[in-house]
């Protein structure tokens, strides 16, 4: 819309007609105080705080509800408006308790900053305040009513944004409160989105409440551990006995490419990191079979003899490396790394949740064609084949309810399940389980493959007609069907794709190489030239044993040695435990899960909130992941890999580049106060001196990573400054793809489900059990 | 947002609920009416009523507890056979309307809201019943009573306690 002028304190400004004074007036820096304004949200003018005068206007306007139009003379803050709004918050505090000491907001309350600055503590009203006991609507939602100064934001939140319309308002005037629509409780998607948009005390969270004050904790935005959508999380830490504990999840800064979403992993599944069931010594197994706890260097001089004894009888090919879909890329280009130089094999796999390879393999030298999570937000029209976004990409689903609600983009969905996004969809059509790849042949103009009716016609030439689509697609699709679906993409202008994988480094797993026939960026394990002259080494050029396959040459005697990096396969593939029972297994794991019980050696590993690094979420955004936690007897799985070849006789400078050139963590990627090597590293740097470089440096693999990995080319600078920058696929120098064995092994994950992690997560589990159980009917009293 | 297979209400009012939904331009504005006549018919909003009401309308039962609870002639307790209603709003309030609602409680034993145990009575105080010219007025059920005064007001309660009151429900 055209320009329109305007005069706010003074001040000529200039702004698109149709904006909202107080957006107009926030983006040159003149705050507008508002409880009930959320941006995003609909509009509701309930709290009265955002009140300005306008020339000629009669009464005091409200800024959040008023478009700006050329000539307007504006006063933001005169006596009269200090006095309406000191008016406004005086009647706010008429039932709301003056107890901000054991508030569980006090330090970031917005009526306590208001009452601050306008000053009306005193009151007028001598009536007692009304208390009402406090209620607990879930396991993650405490409400606390008298706190409540209605602004209906958690109303708005819950209905328009998550689209679960979980909250209402009920009763009127005084008596007015907010109200659970199972009358005592809620149902609903548990994402907490109502606790973190609250301006009071009112709406408080299961975790978090009344464990510690705002500001006791250290603040460090991370990315969260669960599903592929990688958004930010700002973990609040605390010291601890044994380090740094997590305390709180969320994102209130909105720097995240999540903007102000998160669900309910981000949110409360942190909790895993605190169990007391974790391990912290190494253990090794007994003559007896028994664990026993050892030391870290008896633990891994035992682990490291016994593989190279290994290598040296039976060669590379008897061992076999199964990584992790949760640690990081550094992590996981140094575990291919090992593997291919140091154990000398190809046998290297991870749990495939989506094919990337094929995704990869169709987009080969196409520019500028995935999506960024970023971008569906406001792509114009997105087609979703497959997939629960709801379940299983909450960030995606918020992103494309937002992106309808708010630019009215055009969302065609096909599925085998009446999925919960089709009431955002433009068009919905139901197709059998089976039925993916057929649509995608009739869409590209094949009708025969099809029932082809009205709706499937009406649906395929919504389609045609878009003039730019991004296509989200999920693990339905594999190998030949992800081809078919790219070259149907491209016969359309301007098509984006987005491939649907499961966890928080899937993407990271398969970018760097954890498959037999693929080094990092997808280069074949036939063609490693300039691997090899930057390795210095011979590398194995025929592909190895996948996930499958060595369990299969673990049964029948062929496989000497297994290493598992932060991976349940055991559950996960329903492993009988005697496959394992003359291999020699070394897990690295938080916990003793199915995998561990079966091991050998078992180191204790860090998790993703207690290591710094980068991961790659499914869209291909690269984003840079600190340290926030800390948990003494755990090492990360970095460090570990480095200390095992180490123990192994490799050249350390040549598996970790470090040293190099200037290029050191001094700290400002794990949080200053994460620990005394950091703190130690800042007074080094602050005082001019040489950080202290080591083969511990992840940063130095990302050097080599960048070196190697064409498409891993993003700005060192960006990222460390906390932006998220995309994968560039269109460097990646991928041949057509061969005919693969179809590995894919979706998680089937729900909201409230996050694979082996997940279990260990009381929290995940508590609201599991509150959602699957239903409620005991009431017993009367006998 | 459909007719359910079941309805708990009469095969009237469920026809008329079916066209009720069809008259305006968003099928929410349905809503208030469709809770009056249930109230009328089922004597309070149940639980029942208000998963039938939701249903029909295409709404989340919170949405009718929403606006259930806003009104203070929807109730959500069943009332008594006679809902007495006192007003007590400024005219009836200047020519004694609360001497008549004092004057209830202390012949029915009951209070606000509350009915007598044998479920023939129940009080309210309300809001205007746009009966001013003749205050203080009350109403039973749907029938109106004026220029009250206690005496006038025992009267009217002998009535219905002997069966001879005017059925208007």
């Amino acid at each position: 819309m055209a320009d329109v002028t305007f005069t706010v304190d003074g001040k000529k400004l200039t702004a698109p007609a149709g904006t909202l004074l107080i957006d107009a007036c926030k983006a040159v820096g003149i705050e507008i105080p508002a409880f009930c304004y959320y941006p995003g949200l609909s509009l509701q003018a309930a709290c009265r705080m955002c009140v300005v005068r306008i020339e000629k206007m009669p009464k005091l306007q409200t800024a959040c509800t008023t478009t700006v139009a050329e000539g307007m003379v504006v006063q933001t803050e005169t006596d009269e408006i200090k006095q309406a709004r000191k008016a406004t918050i005086e009647l706010l505090l008429g039932n709301h308790p003056l107890d901000c000491p054991v508030c569980d907001a006090g330090g970031e309350c917005e009526l306590q900053d208001m009452t601050f600055k306008y000053g009306a503590a005193e009151s007028k009203y001598v009536e007692i305040k009304q208390h009402r006991e406090e209620q607990q609507w879930s396991p993650v939602v405490f409400f606390d009513r008298p706190r409540c100064i209605l602004c209906y934001r958690c109303v708005r939140v819950c209905g328009e944004g998550m689209d679960v319309w979980a909250l209402g308002i009920q009763n009127r005037g005084v008596s007015a409160v907010i109200a659970p629509n199972g009358q005592d409780h809620l149902e609903c998607e548990e994402c907490g989105m109502c606790i973190d948009i609250c301006p009071v005390g009112a709406l408080t969270s299961g975790t978090y409440r009344y464990k510690t004050r705002p500001w006791e904790m250290t603040h460090v935005a991370t990315i969260c551990t669960h599903c592929g959508d990688g958004c930010k999380t700002t973990l609040g830490t605390r010291r601890s006995n044994d380090g740094m504990e997590i305390v709180r999840g969320d994102n209130r800064d909105k720097s995240g490419i999540n903007g102000d979403f998160l669900c309910i992993k981000g949110r409360y599944a942190f909790d895993f990191a605190n169990r007391t069931e974790r391990l912290t010594k190494p253990l090794v197994r007994q003559a007896d079979g028994q664990f026993k706890e050892a030391s870290w260097s008896e633990a891994i001089d035992f682990a490291a003899k016994r593989l190279r004894e290994i290598r040296e009888s039976k060669g590379g090919q008897a061992i076999g490396v199964i990584g992790s879909n949760r640690t990081t890329n550094e992590e996981n280009y140094l575990l291919q790394k090992f593997a291919r130089t140091v154990l000398g094999t190809n046998n290297i796999d991870h749990h495939r949740t989506v094919d990337y390879v094929s995704f990869a393999a169709a987009l080969a030298g196409k520019s500028e064609r995935t999506a960024s999570l970023r971008d569906t937000a406001n792509a114009p029209a997105i087609l979703l084949l497959g997939n629960d976004p709801t379940e299983q990409h909450p960030a995606l689903a918020w992103n494309l309810r937002s992106n309808v609600r708010l630019n009215r983009a055009r969302i065609y969905i096909a599925n085998h399940a009446e999925i919960k996004l089709r009431r955002q969809a433009k068009q919905f059509l139901e197709i059998p389980k089976d039925g993916y790849a057929s649509l995608v042949q009739y869409l590209a103009g094949n009708d025969s493959v099809v029932a082809a009716n009205e709706q499937t016609a009406a649906f395929r030439d919504a389609i045609r007609k878009e003039e730019s689509l991004l296509i989200i697609f999920g693990s339905e699709f594999r190998g030949r069907d992800i081809q078919a679906l790219v070259e149907f993409g491209l016969s359309l202008p301007n098509t984006k794709f987005v491939l649907l994988g499961d966890y928080a480094n899937s993407r990271g797993a398969a970018d760097m190489g954890l498959l037999p026939d693929t080094l990092p960026g997808y280069v074949p394990v036939a063609s490693a030239a300039h691997f090899a002259d930057e390795y210095g080494a011979v590398l194995p050029q025929n592909a190895g044993l996948d996930l499958l396959q060595m369990f299969d040459a673990a049964q029948s005697g062929n496989l000497a040695a297994l290493y598992v990096v932060g991976s349940n396969p055991v559950t996960r593939y329903g492993v009988d435990p005697a496959v394992l029972k003359n291999t020699f297994v070394i897990v690295q794991d938080m916990f003793l899960t199915e995998t561990a019980q079966l091991a050998d050696v078992v180191f204790p590993a860090a998790n993703l909130y207690e290591k710094a690094g980068t991961v790659t979420n499914t869209y291909g955004d690269i984003q840079l992941v600190k340290k926030a936690a800390d948990k003494a007897g755990v090492r990360s799985d970095f460090e570990l890999i480095v200390r095992l070849a180490d123990r192994m006789g490799a050249d350390l400078k040549k598996l970790v580049p470090f040293g190099r050139g200037v290029r050191a963590d001094m700290g400002q990627t794990r949080g200053a106060q994460s620990g005394e090597a950091d703190r130690h590293s800042v007074w080094l740097a602050a005082h001019g001196l040489e950080p202290k470089l080591s083969p511990f440096d992840p940063f130095a693999t990302l050097d080599e990573i960048q070196r190697l990995v064409p498409s891993y080319s993003f700005s060192r600078l960006e990222l460390l400054a906390g932006s998220d920058q995309h994968a560039k696929s269109e460097l990646v120098q991928i041949s057509a793809a061969p005919a693969r064995r179809d590995l894919v092994l979706p998680s089937q994950d729900t909201l409230f489900t996050s694979g082996t992690l997940g279990r260990y997560s009381d929290k995940l589990k508590e609201v599991l059990d509150s959602h699957t159980t239903p409620k005991p009917v009431e017993a009367a009293a006998d | 947002m459909s007719t359910p297979a079941t309805t708990i209400f009469s095969p009237e009012t469920a026809a008329r609920f079916d066209r009720l939904v069809t008259l305006y331009p968003v099928r929410r504005s349905a809503l208030i009416p469709m809770l009056l006549y249930a109230q009328d018919e089922v004597g309070y909003i149940s639980d029942e009523v208000v998963k039938e009401v939701a249903q029909r309308i295409g709404i989340t039962e919170l949405d009718v507890r929403n606006v259930l609870s806003y009104y203070s002639m929807l109730r959500t307790k069943p009332a008594g056979k006679y809902n007495i209603q006192v007003c007590t709003n400024i005219s009836c309030m200047l020519r004694g309307g609360y001497e008549i609602l004092e004057h209830c409680k202390q012949r029915l034993g009951i209070g606000h809201k509350e009915v007598t145990p044998d479920g023939q009575f129940s009080l309210e105080e309300v809001e205007c019943i746009g009966a001013c010219c003749w205050a203080p007025a009350i109403q039973v059920n749907y029938d109106f009573y004026d220029e009250l005064t206690p005496e006038k007001m025992d009267a009217v309660l002998e009535e219905y306690k002997t069966g001879r009151g005017k059925e208007t429900r």
